[in-house]
């Protein structure tokens, strides 16, 4: 019986990719093992197997397609001598457009479905809810950013300033390599940065630039090479550490905290620390409870520390060339879904954005949600679902986690009277409640309705698809608080 | 005094003898020891005196509750700190773990600073924010002072690497004790300091015991010199009482070091006299283990007795260098116990840049 041969997905966060080349043509026989194509995403090339015996009886999808969706249709496998003609007739898929309803779990749902929570399972941003573009060629805003939004942080950038479209991914990467340029103390070290071209591909292309001297590949061994990065510092070399995700790096922890974070206090100021750690932070996608945690909230506690949490490119490179030149140690907590994502990034030499500062992402006057890093996506989506509803929400995205920017939120909070914060991290001690305490102590007077929170529940996060979801905050949470702080 | 002594000492460093070592010979002079000139054995002999006495006088203010919290006694291991830093050339650095004044005051690093930051004054070397277990002096080179057991050791590795990626030709001396040679963080350095051939000195004070457990109770390997073997890093066991041999091997190690043949591992025998901190009665050993270490082997005693007897010094000579020390240490603890303590307004500075 003929079979669709899928397009994989390379990495548990694969969207789409290229098909690059076949390697076989129609009407060839293919046994198990054998290589039928190969797919190039921004991050790795890999090659397509046979799983089953056959003959490839119709190629889908042809040689050099762009944004091929996880799960297309890329070819039909017929079982040796069978009469393929109706299946092969099918027209081939278009490149680059919606992919059809594939089957499995990872499949995005497309129909509405009344039940609160099973529609949450529908809200985490699924491939084909994500923005889609990845030629840089040709600008286009990201679609999460909706004709209501306001963009007011673009006061950063001075008016005319051309903008080109670029990946998260690719905006880390300059910020990098431009604060490298600049400065000879600035260098890279973790694990895979440098031969690899980065585990997640945002070191690309650094060690053909700066060589092995500057972009160094270290072992597995995350406690020693965050104490060799603050060693290097206090010594004042400019290291940025790239934890392979924010995960392992509760194993250097102790030298995080203890020696980064506090040396400046117990030295009476002689001895700074100009470091920056950097990497992906919470959960991606099915990689479980030990893959999956938000470290916001914990490195928010320390005095000494700087947390960044970008939500887009822009902020990304603004931020990550600001927290290079920083001369305290700075958390820069990265997001792997985002990684992929593009937005429009300022071109201009020097482009940094303040650590500290918060941006109005959107304009409104009934409820303020706060958020940052991807719990944006669900801010801003909630927003457009509000809208609809006759509620005009402002969206605050910290961008900052510490130094916290109370004076924004409260203003905004002072303005709306009812807040709603979002993070995909867990309830208890949250940055979520930090907001809501800071609320009440500069603008308890002025709320109409108790801060309400939207959070990562209260669990280790679960590898069933599912479950994931449950276990994620989404946008129906995020309009059902705002709902409830607005009494509708 | 004790600053210009010290180079006194260096200059005439060049006159020891390089190819003797007391490797695996355990304690007491061994027959190869290498001989000090009058000059280094006066320096070494001032700058160790110093040390006592100042640990002395830290225990008695102790007492008196001028210093607060933990504080740990280096008395008894003197000629380790002061046998390396004779080795030791402008621009190395030092870093060690909570056991640090006497690395302080071999680094030159004022002494009244030191005391006034155990008093917690807004005099001490880190305005009476950091305390016994963290002092830091850039000017000095020495990188601290850290409270965490083990954590100097990647610290120190990343000095090194800064050194290697600055070509500067300094090596960093990473000190810690048989305690903290038991952390997991110390082989993932010495994998990196061997792989990057970085210019770091691991120097393992083994004074015996990690707090109140006895090496062998303890570590599976007890000769320390043998736990870079995996990485292949070269050690070798030094008779930590002996600052003649402290030095050889530290010259030997740094050499190393610097000429880019990457980390050295010395195991320094030492013995540390006091407990592991003021409030340790150390009911974990005898009386008489500690009695006869300090009659055969105390360190500051066998350059004592070769200034009389070698260098014919007399009693006299002796005591002005005693009480000249005693200055510098009184003068310390006066200036620890008068110095007001830090403004109120300290509390929020020097959190961030």
């Amino acid at each position: 019986m003929a079979t669709d041969i899928l397009m994989p997905a390379l990495s548990p966060t694969m969207e789409q990719g290229k098909l690059a080349k076949w390697l076989k043509k129609e009407g060839d026989k293919v046994k198990p093992g054998d290589v039928l194509a190969e797919i190039e995403t921004d991050k790795a090339t890999m090659e397509v197997e046979a799983i089953d015996e056959g003959v490839l009886a119709k190629i889908l999808v042809s040689d050099g397609t762009d944004n091929v969706a996880v799960n297309t249709p890329i070819a039909i496998l017929a079982d040796e001598g069978e009469d393929v003609s109706a299946a092969a007739s099918r027209a081939p898929a278009q490149g680059g457009g919606e992919p059809p309803p594939a089957p499995g779990p990872s499949a995005p749902q497309q129909a509405p479905v009344p039940d609160m929570q099973a529609e949450g399972m529908a809200d985490r941003p699924a491939p084909s809810e994500r923005p889609q573009q990845t030629d840089l060629s040709t600008p286009a805003a990201p679609s999460v950013i909706t004709s209501r939004t306001s963009y007011n942080a673009m006061a950063e950038i001075p008016e005319g300033t051309e903008m080109v479209n670029m990946t998260v991914r690719e905006a880390l990467r300059d910020a990098m390599a431009e604060e490298m340029r600049k400065d000879e103390s600035v260098f890279v070290m973790g694990e895979e940065v440098a031969e690899y071209q980065g585990a997640y591909k945002v070191t690309q292309g650094l060690l053909q630039e700066f060589s092995a001297r500057r972009v160094i590949d270290t072992p597995i061994t995350e406690h020693g090479f965050a104490g060799v990065g603050v060693g290097a510092a206090f010594t004042g070399l400019r290291p940025i550490v790239e934890f392979m995700t924010f995960n392992f790096a509760m194993q250097a922890i102790d030298q995080i905290i203890n020696s980064a974070a506090k040396t400046l206090y117990m030295s009476g100021g002689q001895l700074g620390c100009p470091i920056v750690f950097r990497g992906p932070n919470g959960a991606a996608a099915r990689v479980a409870a030990q893959h999956s945690q938000d470290y916001s909230a914990w490195y928010s506690q320390i005095p000494g520390l700087k947390v960044v949490a970008p939500y887009t490119a822009s902020d990304a490179k603004g931020l990550l060339k600001s927290a290079i030149r920083d001369p305290n140690p700075v958390i820069f907590l990265e997001n792997e879904i985002l990684y992929g994502q593009s937005f429009p990034v300022p071109k201009l030499d020097d482009f940094t954005i303040p650590i500290g500062k918060a941006r109005i992402h959107r304009e409104g006057k009934d409820v303020t949600i706060v958020s940052f890093s991807i719990g944006m996506t669900y801010a801003l989506k909630a927003a457009q679902e509000l809208e609809k509803e006759g509620i005009d929400a402002e969206v605050i995205d910290l961008r900052t986690i510490r130094p916290l920017d109370t004076e924004t939120i409260v203003a905004s909070v002072m303005k709306t009277g009812r807040c709603v914060s979002v993070e995909e991290g867990w309830p208890q001690s949250g940055v979520g409640a930090e907001i809501a305490m800071r609320i009440m102590e500069n603008a308890f007077d002025y709320l109409d309705a108790p801060v309400a929170r939207v959070t990562g529940k209260d669990v280790p996060m679960p590898y069933a698809s599912n479950l994931e979801k449950l276990a994620l905050p989404s946008v129906a949470e995020v309009v059902q608080a705002a709902k409830a702080v607005c009494y509708r | 005094m004790a600053v210009a002594a010290r180079k006194a000492g260096r200059a005439g460093a060049g006159a020891a003898n390089k190819s003797t070592s007391s490797k695996g010979s355990g304690r007491g002079a061994a027959p190869n020891t290498p001989q000090f000139d009058k000059d280094q054995d006066l320096s070494a002999y001032n700058d160790m005196l110093l040390i006592r006495r100042f640990e002395e006088k830290s225990g008695q203010m102790y007492g008196m509750g001028l210093i607060g919290g933990f504080c740990h006694l280096y008395i008894g291991q003197e000629a380790v700190v002061v046998g390396m830093q004779m080795a030791t050339k402008e621009g190395d650095q030092v870093i060690t773990g909570y056991r640090d004044h006497g690395h302080m005051l071999a680094c030159g690093m004022d002494a009244k600073g030191v005391m006034a930051e155990l008093t917690g004054r807004r005099g001490g070397l880190s305005k009476g924010k950091g305390g016994s277990m963290h002092m830091f002096s850039k000017e000095k080179h020495f990188y601290g002072g850290h409270g965490i057991v083990g954590a100097q050791v990647s610290l120190g590795t990343g000095i090194a690497f800064a050194n290697h990626y600055r070509e500067n030709g300094n090596v960093c001396l990473t000190y810690f004790g048989d305690g903290a040679a038991n952390q997991g963080q110390v082989y993932e350095s010495f994998n990196m300091a061997q792989l990057w051939k970085l210019p770091v000195v691991y120097v393992i004070e083994n004074n015996r015991y990690a707090m109140g457990t006895a090496v062998n109770r303890a570590s599976a390997q007890t000769d320390f010199s043998k736990r870079g073997v995996s990485f292949g890093i070269p050690g070798e066991q030094v008779d930590g009482m002996d600052v003649r041999a402290v030095y050889a091997a530290g010259r030997r190690a740094i050499e190393h070091a610097r000429s880019g043949k990457g980390p050295y591992i010395l195991e320094m025998q030492t013995y540390r006299y006091r407990g592991h901190s003021m409030s340790d009665p150390a009911k974990y050993r005898t009386k008489d283990e500690v009695a006869r270490m300090r009659e055969e082997h105390d360190p500051i005693e066998q350059v004592r007795r070769r200034l009389l007897e070698g260098w014919k010094l007399s009693e006299e000579e002796l005591r002005a260098i005693d009480s000249k020390v005693r200055e510098i240490v009184n003068e310390a603890a006066e200036f620890a116990t008068h110095d007001p303590e830090p403004d109120p307004s300290e509390l929020y500075t020097d959190i961030l840049l």
